[in-house]
C-alpha cells in the first residue's frame, strides 16, 4: 500500500480533538490553537494530495486505503478519492480553518466544545466524501448529523432546540430510507454475486439489477440525498436550522455538509443505478427547475438574513441537481464547480453577516440600515460575497452557472430557459437585501457597529480571492473533475449532443 | 499588449479598494495615471494598426485558455480582438474616460469617499475595455456585467440617499433582464454553432436555418435594450442620474449605455441574416428615439432631460444598426460624436450644479452665461453638435442616419427626421432655461465658474464635439476604416442627399424657433395645468408605472404568497406528520404494558414476519 494520505487527512482533525482532552498542564496549548493547527495541517495534507492527483490516470479512484472492517458482511473500511471527492474534500479543508478563525471569539467559555463539534463536522464530511464502501458512507452520512445537532442545539438562537430537533428528524428520516435501501441492496448482492458486498466499485461494475429493484433502490437513495441537498419540497428544515444556527455552523452545514446530497447523487446514484437515473432524470430536472425559482422567489420576501441565505442555497442546489441530471459533460462539470463556488460564497455571506448579527444580536433585515457608514470594509466584503452568490461574471459562480445552464440547454431547452430567469431573481433578492441592510440613512442601531479589523479582513480574504480566482481560472477544478465526469457519463450511457449547425469545415 | 490597457486600470482599482484609506491622498492621481496610460496604450496600438495594410489590421491575442473542458468542443479563450471597431471604442472610452477622471478631481474634491469614486471609475474603464476587446461573447459578457457593476456602484455612490440606493438596484435588475437575453443567446450559439467566438459565429450563421439568426438576434436585442436603456427596458436610465454627474457623463451617456449598439454592430452577421430581427431593431430604435426626446422635452431636471436625450440619441444609433450594412458605420459614427457632445453637456450640467449649490431644476437657473463663460461656450458647442448644425459633429452623423433610414423606408426616415426636430426643441429649451433668460436663482446662490480641472476637460471635449464629425467623414475615412469589420454599402435614399440635408436643417430650425418662442417666460414652479401628454412625459411616459403594475407588484405578491405557502402548506405537512406521529406514539405507549407475555408475543410475531420476508426474498 502506498503512503496512506487519505487516512492522514481523516485522522488529523480527530487527533486535534484528542489533544484537546489532554490535561492543560502536560500540554500547554489552547484549544483554539489546537483547532487552528489541526485544520491547517489537514489543509496542507489535502494540498499535498491535490498536487499528486493524477488527472490522466485510468483508475477511477486514487490513494486508496482499504482495510477489512466487518468481514462477515463484506464491509471494508475503504477510502479513495475521485476528482469529485477531491474537490469537495479540498473545499472542506479550506472552509474549516476559515470558519474556526472567523468565529474564534464566539462562545468564549465553551469554545472547547464548539471546536470539537466543528472538527467532527470536518472529519465526518471528509470521511463521507472519501468513502468507497457504501456501508462506511452510510455510517458517516448519519454520523454527520450528530455534531451539527449539538452545534445547533447548544449554540444556536432562541428556538435552537426546535431547530435542532427538526434538523435531526429530517436527517434521520432520509437516513432510515437509505438504510432500508442499503440492506435491500446488500441482499441483492448476496444473491447475485454470491457474496454480500458494500464496495461501491463492485456495486458499480458487477451488479445487474432488475428494472423494478433498481427503481425502488434509486428512489430510496435519492430521497435521502434530496432531503440532504435539500430539494424542494423536502427543504423546510434548512431555513429553520440556518435561522437558529450560528453563522459558523451554517457555513459548515450549508457550505459543506449539504453537498453530501449532491455528491451522493453523482458518486452513488448515477453509477450504481444508471438505468433508473436515466428514467427519472426528466422528473428530477423538473423538480430542480421548480426549486431554483421557488427558492429564489421565497428568498425575496424573507425578513431574516439567515433565512434568506438558506432559501438562496435551496435555489442554488436546484442548479447543482439540474447540472448533474442533465447528463452532459458540461452540465456535470458545471455542477461540481457550482458546489465549490456555492460553498465559498455561502461562507462569505454567513460569516460576514455573522459579524453584524453577533454585534446586534439580531439577524432581522429591519434591524439594520446604512451600515456602510460605520463599517465600510465589512460592507465591501459582504457585497463581493453577494456578487459571488448571484454569479456575477468574473466570479466562480458564473462559470458554474453558465456551464450548468449550457449543459442543460443541450438536452432540456425548456428547463434551461426557465431557470435562466433565475439570474434576474438573484439580482433582486441579493441587492434588495444589501440595499436595506447596508445603504440608506444610517439608523440608530447601525451607528455603533464596529467595522472588521485587519485580522478579520485577512481571515475573510481567501473567500474573495478564491471566488475571483476560479472565476477567471476555473481550469484546476475542471481538469480534476473531468475524468470522473467522463466515467459517470459512460456509466449512464450518455453522450454530449453535437452542435446543430456547426461551421462548415468543423466536425 | 492591448491587455495592458485593461490590466492597468483594473490593477489600480484593486489597489485603491484593497489598500483603503491609506491611498486617500495619492489614489485619485494613480487612478488618472492608469486611465491615461490605458489611453496611451490604445493610441499606440491604433497607430500601429494604421501603419498596416487594411487586411492585416485586425488581430486576436489569446491570453490563456479560460474555460476548456477536455474531450468536448467546449473551449472558450480569454482572448482579445483588436480590430478597427474595437480600437475605435478603446480610444473613445479611454480618451473621454481620462478627461472625466480629471474633471472628477475638481467635482469630487470635497467628497470624503473620493478615493472609492476613482477606484470605481477605473473599474469601469477596465470592464468597458474588456467588453469591447473580448474576442468571444462569453468574455464580452464578463465586461458587460463588469460595467453593470461599476454603474451600480456609481449610481449608488451616495448610498446614504435611499433614492440613490433604489436607483442603483433598479439599474442592475433592469440590466439583468437584458442579461437574461444575452445568456440565452450565448448558450444557443454554443448549442447551435459549437462555439461562442465572434469569428466562428460569423462564419457559421449562413449555414443555419432562418430561425437561428432570428432567435439569437432578438435575444441580443433584449440584452442591448437593457444595457442601452432602450424601450421597454429604458426606465432605469432616468433614475441613474442619482449618481455623481461625471458618472452620468461617462457611463450613462458617453460609453456604457452605448454597449448595446456595440453588441448589435458586433453581431452584424446575425442581424444581416434575419430581416425580421433587423426590423425589430429599427422599431425599438424609433420608439426609443421618440420616447426619449419627448421625455427630455418635459423634464425640468437638467440631468434627467439630458438622460432622456441620451435614450433618444441611442435610439438613433440602434435605428442605424438595424438598417444593416448601410447603417452600421453611421451607428458607430454617431456613437462617437455623441460620446463627445453628450459628455461635454453633462459635464457642463455638472459645472452648473457646482455653481448653484447642486441645484438641478432648470426653472431655477437662467442667465448663467454671464458668470460662467467657459461652461456656456462649451455647452453651446455641445448644443450645436447635438441638434446637428454644420460643421459641428452631430450634423454629420445624424444626417447620415436620416439618409440611411430614408433609404430603408419612409416611416423610419420620417421618424428620424421628426426626432431631429424634437431634439432641437428640447435642447433649445434647455439652453434657454439654463444659460439665457432671466436669472431665477434660489437664495444664496452665487454662480461662479468652475476650477480649471473641470473646465479644461470641457474645453477639450467641446473641441472634439466641434471637429470630430467633419474629421471622421472627410473623404469617407471612417467608412473605409470600419468597412472590413462591419461591412458597408452606400445608402440610396429616395431623395437627393442635398434635399434631405436642407429638409433636416429646416426641421431643426423649426424646432429651435419653437423652443425659443415657447420659453420666453419661464415660471419658477412648473405649471400644473398641463395636457395629459405633458403629464405623461413628465412621468417618463409611465414606464415605471408599467413595470410596477405588470412586474413588481405581482412578483412581490407571488413571493409573499409562496412564503406563506412554504410555511403553511409544505412545512405544515411535515408538522402535521410530526403531530400524527406524536399522537400515534402516545397511543402506542399503551401497548407498552410492562407484561412480559405481551412483549414475548410481539417478539414472536416480529420473528415470524422477518422469516417470512427472508423466505420471500430468497424464493
Amino acid at each position: 500500500m502506498n503512503f496512506p494520505w487519505l487516512l492522514l487527512i481523516l485522522l488529523t482533525p480527530l487527533i486535534g480533538i484528542g489533544l484537546m482532552f489532554l490535561p492543560t498542564k502536560s500540554f500547554p496549548f489552547k484549544t483554539q490553537t489546537i483547532a487552528i493547527y489541526s485544520s491547517a495541517i489537514t489543509l496542507v495534507f489535502v494540498l499535498a494530495v491535490l498536487l499528486q492527483f493524477d488527472t490522466s490516470s485510468n483508475a477511477l479512484t486514487q490513494f486508496d486505503v482499504n482495510f477489512t472492517w466487518i468481514p462477515i458482511f463484506g464491509i471494508n473500511f475503504h477510502l479513495g478519492i475521485t476528482g469529485l471527492s477531491l474537490v469537495l474534500v479540498a473545499l472542506t479543508a479550506v472552509l474549516t480553518p476559515i470558519v474556526i478563525l472567523a468565529t474564534q471569539h464566539e462562545h468564549k467559555n465553551r469554545s472547547k466544545e464548539y471546536l470539537i463539534w466543528i472538527l467532527l463536522v470536518e472529519a465526518s464530511a471528509i470521511a463521507v466524501f472519501m468513502a468507497r464502501d457504501l456501508f462506511l458512507f452510510y455510517v458517516m452520512f448519519e454520523a454527520m448529523l450528530i455534531p451539527i445537532f449539538f452545534l445547533v442545539g447548544r449554540f444556536g438562537g432562541e428556538r435552537r432546540n426546535f431547530a435542532a430537533l427538526k434538523f435531526i428528524l429530517f436527517g434521520l428520516a432520509g437516513g432510515l430510507i437509505m438504510l432500508a435501501a442499503l440492506i435491500w441492496l446488500y441482499f441483492v448482492t448476496a444473491t447475485q454475486l454470491g457474496r454480500g458486498t458494500f464496495s461501491i466499485s463492485a456495486l458499480t461494475n458487477e451488479l445487474n439489477l432488475n428494472t423494478w429493484t433498481e427503481r425502488w433502490l434509486f428512489l430510496g437513495f435519492f430521497i435521502a440525498f434530496a432531503l440532504k441537498a435539500p430539494m424542494v419540497p423536502g427543504h423546510t428544515w434548512l431555513p429553520d436550522t440556518a435561522e437558529q444556527a450560528t453563522p459558523g455552523t451554517s457555513t459548515m452545514l450549508i457550505g459543506i455538509l449539504d453537498k453530501v446530497g449532491t455528491f451522493g447523487m453523482m458518486a452513488i446514484l448515477l453509477p450504481i443505478f444508471p438505468n433508473a437515473s436515466r428514467e427519472f432524470a426528466p422528473v428530477i430536472i423538473g423538480f430542480a427547475v421548480f426549486g431554483i425559482l421557488y427558492g429564489a422567489l421565497v428568498a425575496i420576501a424573507q425578513k431574516d438574513m439567515k433565512r434568506t441565505f438558506a432559501y438562496i442555497s435551496i435555489s442554488h442546489f436546484g442548479f447543482i441537481v439540474m447540472g448533474i441530471f442533465s447528463f452532459t459533460t458540461i452540465g456535470m462539470i458545471g455542477a461540481i464547480v457550482y458546489m465549490v463556488a456555492h460553498g465559498i460564497s455561502t461562507a462569505g455571506l454567513f460569516l460576514t453577516a455573522g459579524y453584524l448579527i453577533k454585534q446586534k444580536n439580531s439577524s432581522l433585515i429591519s434591524s439594520f440600515g446604512g451600515v456602510t457608514k460605520a463599517a465600510p470594509s465589512l460592507t465591501g466584503i459582504f457585497l463581493i460575497a453577494c456578487l459571488a452568490s448571484i454569479a456575477l461574471p468574473g466570479m466562480a459562480g458564473f462559470v458554474a452557472e453558465f456551464m450548468v445552464l449550457t449543459g442543460t440547454f443541450q438536452k432540456y431547452q425548456g428547463a434551461a430557459i426557465i431557470s435562466t430567469s433565475g439570474i434576474i431573481l438573484a439580482a433582486i433578492y441579493m441587492l434588495w437585501l444589501y440595499q436595506r441592510v447596508f445603504t440608506g440613512p444610517e439608523n440608530k442601531e447601525s451607528k455603533s457597529i464596529i467595522d472588521l479589523d485587519k485580522k478579520q479582513i485577512w481571515i475573510l480574504s481567501p473567500i474573495i480571492g478564491l471566488s475571483v480566482l476560479f472565476g477567471f481560472w476555473p481550469a484546476p477544478i475542471i481538469k480534476i473533475s473531468t475524468p470522473v465526469v467522463e466515467f459517470t457519463m459512460n456509466q449512464v450511457d450518455a453522450k454530449d449532443p453535437a452542435p446543430l449547425f456547426p461551421k462548415v469545415g468543423q466536425e | 499588449m492591448i491587455a495592458l490597457a485593461i490590466a492597468l486600470p483594473a490593477l489600480s482599482a484593486a489597489l485603491l479598494l484593497s489598500l483603503g484609506r491609506r491611498t486617500n491622498i495619492w489614489g485619485p492621481y494613480l487612478s488618472i495615471a492608469a486611465s491615461t496610460s490605458a489611453f496611451l496604450v490604445g493610441l499606440w496600438q491604433f497607430l500601429l494598426m494604421t501603419n498596416r495594410p487594411t487586411e492585416e489590421r485586425a488581430s486576436i491575442t489569446t491570453i490563456y485558455e479560460w474555460l476548456v473542458v477536455p474531450g468536448t468542443n467546449f473551449k472558450i479563450n480569454f482572448g482579445l480582438q483588436l480590430d478597427q471597431l474595437s480600437v475605435s471604442f478603446v480610444l473613445l472610452i479611454t480618451f473621454v474616460g481620462t478627461l472625466i477622471h480629471i474633471y472628477s478631481l475638481g467635482y469630487m474634491s470635497h467628497d470624503e469617499n473620493k478615493r472609492r469614486f476613482f477606484a470605481y471609475l477605473n473599474l469601469f474603464v477596465a470592464a468597458m475595455l474588456l467588453l469591447v476587446l473580448a474576442d468571444n461573447y462569453l468574455l464580452l459578457y464578463v465586461g458587460w456585467e463588469g460595467v453593470g457593476l461599476a454603474s451600480y456602484l456609481l449610481i449608488g455612490f451616495w448610498q446614504h440617499k435611499p433614492s440613490a440606493a433604489v436607483a442603483a438596484k433598479k439599474a442592475f435588475v433592469a440590466n439583468r433582464v437584458g442579461d437574461f437575453g444575452l445568456s440565452l443567446a450565448i448558450m444557443m450559439m454554443f448549442i447551435i454553432f459549437g462555439s461562442v467566438s465572434f469569428i466562428d459565429v460569423n462564419a457559421s450563421v449562413s449555414g443555419s436555418p432562418s430561425w437561428v439568426p432570428l432567435t439569437i438576434g432578438l435575444l441580443l436585442l433584449l440584452a442591448a435594450c437593457g444595457k442601452s436603456a432602450q424601450f421597454p427596458l429604458q426606465s432605469w436610465l432616468l433614475d441613474a442620474m442619482e449618481g455623481p454627474t461625471p458618472v452620468s457623463a461617462l457611463i450613462h451617456a458617453a460609453t456604457m449605455v452605448t454597449a448595446g449598439v456595440y453588441l448589435i454592430v458586433r453581431s452584424a452577421s446575425i442581424f444581416n441574416a434575419s430581416t425580421f430581427a433587423q426590423n425589430t431593431v429599427i422599431v425599438i430604435g424609433v420608439i426609443s428615439l421618440l420616447m426619449g426626446a419627448v421625455i427630455g422635452a418635459a423634464k425640468d431636471d437638467i440631468k434627467k432631460s439630458l438622460a432622456g436625450s441620451t435614450m433618444s440619441q441611442i435610439g438613433y444609433m440602434v435605428l442605424a444598426a438595424g438598417l444593416g450594412p448601410i447603417g452600421y458605420v453611421f451607428a458607430i459614427l454617431h456613437l462617437i460624436t455623441h460620446g463627445f457632445f453628450k459628455a461635454v453637456m453633462f459635464l457642463g450640467a455638472g459645472s452648473v450644479m457646482h455653481a448653484t449649490n447642486d441645484n438641478v431644476d432648470m426653472r431655477r437657473f437662467g442667465g448663467l452665461s454671464k458668470s460662467m463663460i467657459f461652461t456656456t461656450i462649451t455647452f453651446f458647442i455641445g448644443y450645436l453638435a447635438i441638434i446637428g448644425i454644420p460643421p459641428f459633429a452631430g450634423f454629420y452623423s445624424k444626417d447620415h442616419i436620416i439618409e440611411a433610414a430614408l433609404s430603408h423606408s419612409w416611416a423610419a426616415g420620417i421618424a428620424a427626421l421628426f426626432g431631429a426636430g424634437l431634439t432641437a426643441f428640447y435642447m433649445t429649451r434647455m439652453v434657454v432655461m439654463t444659460f439665457f433668460s432671466k436669472p431665477r436663482w434660489e437664495e444664496k446662490v452665487h454662480p461662479h465658474e468652475s476650477p480649471i480641472s473641470m473646465t479644461l476637460p470641457m474645453i477639450i471635449l467641446s473641441i472634439g464635439a466641434a471637429t470630430i464629425g467633419i474629421g471622421l467623414t472627410q473623404n469617407n475615412v471612417f467608412e473605409h476604416w470600419l468597412e472590413p469589420v462591419t461591412g458597408f454599402s452606400e445608402p440610396h435614399p429616395p431623395l437627393p442627399i442635398l434635399t434631405i440635408t436642407y429638409i433636416t436643417l429646416g426641421v431643426v430650425a423649426l424646432g429651435v424657433i419653437i423652443g425659443i418662442s415657447l420659453n420666453r417666460k419661464i415660471p419658477k414652479v412648473a405649471p400644473t395645468k398641463v395636457t395629459l401628454f405633458t403629464t405623461a412625459a413628465r412621468n417618463d411616459l409611465y414606464g415605471d408605472l408599467l413595470n410596477e403594475t405588470l412586474l413588481m407588484r405581482p412578483g412581490m405578491k407571488l413571493s409573499k404568497f409562496l412564503t406563506i405557502f412554504d410555511r403553511g402548506v409544505i412545512d405544515g405537512f411535515y408538522s402535521g406528520l410530526g403531530l400524527i406521529t406524536g399522537s400515534i406514539s402516545s397511543r402506542l405507549r399503551r401497548s407498552e404494558t410492562g407484561f412480559v407475555r405481551s412483549y414475548a408475543l410481539s417478539i414472536v410475531l416480529g420473528t415470524a414476519i422477518l422469516v417470512l420476508a427472508i423466505l420471500v426474498v430468497r424464493l
